[in-house]
Order: C-alpha cells, then structure tokens, then sequence
C-alpha cells in the first residue's frame, strides 16, 4: 500500500470550504432545489471528514459510518424531491417565501 | 504538501459546487452538483477507500442526481431559469460563510491534527463487511427499515390523486 502523501489537514480544510459553500446556500437561496443542493454539499463534506479521519487514525468506523451516512442521505433526498414536487403541485412555484402558509 | 492530484480534486469540488449555487439554469447546477459529488468520490480514492468511492459513485452520481435532475425536468421552463435574490441577504451570506470558513480553518491550523500522520496500511474493505454483519448488524436492519419506509413516504407524497376518478367513484 502506498505512503500518504496529503496531510489530515488538507482534506479538513477542503471538507471546511464545501461546509462553508453549504451554509451560503442555505442562507441566501430562496429556491427549494437549490436548498437541497446546499445540504448534498454540507452532507458531503461531513461525510469527506469520516473517511479522511478514518483513514488517518486508521480505523474502520470512518468508512462504516460514512456508507451509513450515504444511505441515510439518499433516503433524504428522496423525501425532500417528493415534497418539492407536492409543494410545486399546490403552489406552482418552488420559492420557499410562497410556502410560508405551510406552517401551522 | 498536497499532490497535483489533490490540488485538482479541490479546485473541481469546491468550483463546482459554487457552480451548483449559483449558475442561473437549474439543469446546469444539477450537472455541476454531479461534479461535486464525483469530486468527493475522488477524494475517497486519495484516501484508500476504494470501496467507499464506488458507493458515492453509485448512489450519488448515479441516482440522487439522476433523480434531482428528472425533479428538475418537472418544473415549469421559466421556474428553472429564475433567480431570486436578496442583495443585502446574498452579502451577509457571504459574510457568514467567510467568518465560519476562517473561524474554522484557524481553529483547525491551531489544533493538534497536523501532527497526525500515517504509514500505516488502509483498512481492507472486507473489515468494513464484517463489521457491517457483526457490529453494526442492528443498525444496518434498522437502516434498511428506514430506507423501505422513506421510499414508500415519498411515494405516498408524490402520488397524484386522479380528480376525474375521484368525482366517478363518489
């Protein structure tokens, strides 16, 4: 097996920026698809930590959780494209400031 | 120091997932999210999980992308191409993101993890199976339960209920 050659630290600070990017797009966009694009990324920077911190220490945990993680993730977004297509069916629009009359 | 390898992956990832926010057409931010996605796949590679790698390529490139772009296809032409936005909202976004990116990044700088390195071998994957079906077997049953139960939630959700059948019956 080959010697790393990239520290813990540069997959840390990779995994900070695509977290960073996932908050602005939580933040600042307004459309539902965009929103669930911005929690894929937040989801996988989360997710770029496991497997690098499972790769460093070494233990099996990083990569076990992150194929859990994956799973769990793809179960969400069908959930969430479900109620984009709802939410798109009652409101002919996928602004979230149009679903304001969601709350109860 | 980072590899050519390395420096390539982050550009790709970290470009395009700024891409998938911010391009104007829908569709384009879908492909440019399958870039992100793929990117991370990389990522896996550079970190010895091989098998991890093929499970993000699979259920992310593969399907969850799939399915946003075909969710994205169901929405009216001029809904994929509008942009709302905040000016004053977008800055103060920005601002956030660049106080948690320096915040963080300065905290992990500080912290002890660049001390930890590795010669040691990866984990072979065939560890990962069989903690998969002994350790963790509980969590794996409850998971499949969870799956089965939110694939049939987002069918029941997306359903469309036929009025004219409807009206027949009643």
């Amino acid at each position: 097996m080959r010697k790393m050659t990239n520290e813990l630290t540069e997959f840390v600070l990779v995994s900070v920026a695509l977290l960073g990017i996932g908050i602005y797009g939580l933040a600042v966009k307004r459309n539902f698809i965009r929103m669930l694009f911005a929690i894929e990324i937040v989801i996988n920077a989360a997710n770029l930590n496991m497997v690098a911190f499972g790769r460093f220490l070494p233990h099996s945990g990083g990569q076990t959780l992150a194929l859990f993680s994956i799973a769990i993730a793809a179960a969400e977004v069908a959930v969430g494209l479900s109620l984009i297509i709802v939410a798109y069916r009652m409101y002919h629009n996928i602004d979230i400031a149009d679903f304001r009359s969601l709350k109860g | 120091m980072a590899d050519a390898a390395f420096l390539a992956l982050s550009v790709i990832t970290i470009g395009s997932a700024i891409a998938a926010l911010e391009l104007r057409s829908l569709i384009y931010g879908s492909i440019a999210l399958m870039g992100t996605l793929g990117g991370i796949a990389g990522f896996f590679l550079l970190l010895d999980s091989p098998f991890v790698a093929m499970f993000q390529l699979a259920v992310y490139v593969g399907s969850i992308a799939v399915l946003i772009l075909f969710t994205v296809m169901l929405v009216k032409r001029e809904l994929i191409f509008k942009k709302v936005e905040d000016k004053r909202r977008k800055f103060v976004g920005i601002a956030l993101m660049l106080v948690l990116m320096v915040s963080l990044g300065a905290v992990i700088l500080e912290s002890g993890i660049k001390e930890i390195t590795t010669d040691e071998p990866a984990v072979d994957f065939r560890e990962i199976g069989e903690d998969f079906l002994t350790y963790y077997w509980p969590a794996l049953i409850l998971m499949g339960l969870i799956l089965s139960g939110a694939v049939t939630a987002a069918l029941v959700l997306a359903r469309r209920v036929d009025e004219e059948n409807d009206q027949r019956v009643n």
